[in-house]
């Protein structure tokens, strides 16, 4: 009996809820952890990293008009998807990173409650985050949380999916839409999640994922006037991560810096979905 | 038959300027190390009030080291109870020396009396009550159960509000256990100076505020020392873009609270009369040298004669001068430099085809004046709808529905503040949730209060002073991802 011809798949980008391939049409190879190719991936350029905020808009100006509730039901459903396809999520981690089937799916465990976390906070943060505020005067005073709008993050090198969702899932449970750039050495899971947020309730241009080198592209969303802020998560260089700090200056974008040391496994904090909301308060008139 | 209003003067007896002044670290005030010293003049007469000192590198390491000390023997172990009585007593030493800050600010920043003491001085007063009371409470503010103290804070505050403006700077500071320099504007150091008097009074502990004044040069020092955790700024958008890249790459902890370009939104059904004290008090309010001022107004169409006949009317009766005069509603232009800048920005307005218009206004001989001015004939691409002018400059634009007035109040870089005025609670509510803007006032403008968190959206910057929110700014969270 001859052996089946395997059907390959060239990586896409996912951007705006569509796989473009690079405008550039540059590829590069990803190998697993012993050197073996395992598949060429999209090699994000300028122009899709400008697509990308388009698309991340659109995406924003829509998603922060759901409420809250919705928001929280769209992304539980990210990991009800994520659970459909756990098989090919796990030999994604152990290809690529190298570790066991049971480290790899001990890895997919944890990203899949991690969307179910973040998915509890959708209609609870602002209840957290906000206030009403006793003013002497005769106003009804109030603070709430807004989404900031569109950030670009990078997410942490490995573990590359749990590193990923908890990068990506603080931004868009407030209504952020996000522009990230996955571990540029271990793309597959990040790839494999579009496929899901293709798949589930996610709007269009909410997720965008940028495969390819950050210290080419993140230099052109920290500049691009349309970002509002950045998470530098994933950046291990530091000289790096003070260049885009410096360029994020030109129109005040919040930057929420590098975080080498993150412990992924433990129970996260609402800092992260703090970093990325403005406060708005709110003066109003009491009387009759 | 006229009337006429007398003379009104508050007494200037209550102050005690020294001819000069040194600056204030440890708990002491010294000469500078720097050797150098600038004049602070009244901008209401250009006399000169007092030299004070320009702190140099020297001062600066000097004040950052006091305050490390400080931070890390006194102030960062001290019990929040005991911080809290600290503030507690500042408060009060405020409230007792009230007249007394209100005749210096006026004298030292040109603003009139009335609105240095109903309003500079008693909020000032109150964001420390408000604050002392965090001291012994941050655990339950929602930054985790043992919210950590950051170290040494460098503050930089501007000349329209310097008292005020540090106690939104200071206040949350030492509440939250940080200790800090703060460089007070080099126009208007006479306030933080008396503040420095007044942490000897309190027997705050030496090195926990430190005071230097100087310029720019001085503050750009203390932004990028080496051994300070955390920077605050108010100012403008471009210094604090400079500020943004400077600590790049540090770690230290950033807020900035930077300039604006506030849409004031009149609906036809507003209450007219209200709204135009509202638009009389969102951009005339202190010569207009605020960075939430209501510098736009859009007017709903139907509505534009009679609002600007009603405003012009309302104009006519506002007296410019003296701002010790407890009559004046319009005081001095804080400087020259600042001056300029204003009449640069009006003559672009009239050079772009903007129509301009002051009420018959007397100007002063001697001091920095400029009238209330509003434009009419305003698109949005002119200067003067665009540029932050901090000065007593409107510019009336007009809308037709409620979605045009959202498109063009968000057609801005900035986003700190916006007023909307209608008598329909529903409408409130639903141009509040659209306008990018941190602050937004319903039928009332400038309003503050230490409960109420303010800051701002976009090129307005980030951080919040003031609130429960505010703490954020000057504590650690721990935070294992």
């Amino acid at each position: 009996m001859t052996e089946r011809v395997e059907v390959r798949k060239t990586h896409k980008l996912f951007i705006g809820g569509a796989f473009p391939r690079s405008e550039s049409g540059r590829t590069y190879e990803v190998t697993d952890s012993s050197g073996t190719f395992l598949a060429n991936v999209a090699q994000a350029s300028r122009k899709d990293a400008r697509d990308a905020v388009l698309a991340a808009r659109a995406g924003t100006t829509a998603w922060a008009k759901a409420t809250a509730y919705n928001r929280g039901q769209v992304l539980y459903r990210i990991a009800e998807v994520m659970e459909g396809r756990r098989d090919q999520f796990i030999a994604d981690i152990e290809q690529g990173e190298g570790v066991s089937s049971k480290k790899a799916a001990a890895q997919l465990d944890a990203a899949i409650d991690r969307w179910v976390w973040y998915a509890g906070w959708a209609d609870k943060f602002a209840q957290v985050a906000g206030s009403s505020n006793p003013v002497a005067g005769p106003y009804f005073d109030f603070s709430l949380p807004e989404p900031t709008g569109v950030v670009a993050a990078v997410a942490p090198q490995q573990p590359s999916l749990i590193g990923l969702v908890s990068v990506i899932a603080p931004i868009i449970v407030t209504g952020n839409a996000v522009i990230v750039m996955p571990s540029p050495v271990h793309p597959i899971p990040a790839i494999t999640l579009s496929e899901c947020l293709a798949t589930s309730d996610v709007p269009a241009g909410v997720v965008n994922i940028l495969t390819g080198a950050p210290g080419e592209v993140m230099p052109w969303l920290a500049s691009h006037a349309d970002v509002n802020a950045l998470d530098l998560t994933g950046i291990v260089d530091a000289g790096l991560a003070a260049d885009l700090e410096r360029e994020a200056a030109g129109t005040v974008k919040r930057v929420r810096g590098p975080k080498p040391d993150a412990d992924w496994s433990a129970t996260p904090t609402v800092s992260r979905m703090r970093a990325f909301v403005e406060v708005k308060t709110v003066w109003h008139p009491m009387g009759v | 038959m006229t009337f006429d209003y007398a003379p009104a003067p508050e007494s200037r007896a209550v102050v005690d300027i020294a001819p000069h002044y040194g600056l204030f670290i440890n708990g002491k005030f010294v000469e500078p190390r720097s050797g150098n010293y600038f004049k602070t003049i009244n901008p209401a007469s250009e006399e000169v009030l007092s030299e004070v000192s320009e702190a140099g590198q020297a001062d600066v390491d000097a004040a950052v080291s006091a305050a490390r000390k400080a931070f890390g023997k006194v102030w960062g172990p001290m019990e929040g109870r005991d911080r809290a009585k600290y503030l507690f007593r500042i408060a009060r030493i405020i409230q007792e020396r009230s007249r007394e800050l209100a005749v210096l600010e006026s004298l030292d920043n040109g603003k009139p009396i009335r609105e240095s003491r109903d309003v500079d001085v008693p909020l000032a007063a109150a964001h420390f009550f408000y604050h002392a009371g965090w001291a012994d409470k941050l655990a339950f503010a929602g930054f985790g159960d043992n919210p950590q103290s950051l170290g040494v804070a460098a503050q930089v505050i501007p000349w329209n509000f310097p008292l005020l403006m540090l106690a939104w700077k200071i206040a949350p500071a030492l509440a939250c256990g940080n200790t800090v320099v703060l460089k007070p504007a080099e126009t208007t150091p006479l306030t933080a100076l008396a503040f420095a008097d007044i942490c000897q009074q309190a027997d705050l502990p030496p090195g926990v505020v430190n005071i230097l004044t100087g310029a720019g040069e001085t503050g750009r020092m203390l932004v990028e020392h080496p051994d300070v955790d955390k920077v605050a700024f108010t100012g403008s958008t471009e210094v604090g873009k400079a500020i943004q890249r400077a600590v790049a790459g540090t770690g230290k902890k950033l807020t900035l609270e930077l300039g604006g370009k506030a849409a004031n939104i009149i609906f036809d059904d507003a209450p007219i009369d209200e709204a135009i004290e509202g638009i009389v008090n969102g951009i005339y309010f202190n010569q207009g040298h605020v960075c939430c001022a209501g510098s736009r107004l859009l007017v709903q169409e139907s509505i534009q004669a009679d609002v600007l006949a009603a405003l012009k009317r309302r104009l006519g009766t506002l007296r410019l001068g003296d701002p010790l005069d407890k009559n004046t509603d319009i005081g001095a232009i804080n400087s020259r430099d600042q001056l300029t800048k204003i009449e640069e920005l009006t003559e672009s307005g009239e050079a772009e085809g903007a129509q301009r218009w002051s009420p018959a206004c007397a100007i002063p001989e001697k001091g920095f004046w400029f009238p209330p001015t509003v434009f009419t004939n305003v698109t949005q691409a002119h200067r003067i709808a665009r540029e932050e002018i901090f000065g007593p400059v409107l510019s009336v634009l007009t809308f037709r529905t409620p979605d045009e007035a959202v498109e063009k109040a968000n057609n801005t870089p900035f986003g700190l503040s916006a007023g909307i005025w209608t008598e329909k609670g529903s409408r409130i509510l639903w141009m509040a949730n659209r306008v990018k803007a941190g602050v937004v006032w319903a039928n009332t403008f400038n309003r503050f209060d230490p409960t109420s968190p303010f800051g701002g959206y976009k090129e307005s910057g980030f951080g919040r002073e003031g609130g429960i929110q505010g703490l954020g700014a000057y504590l650690a969270v721990e935070d294992p991802s």
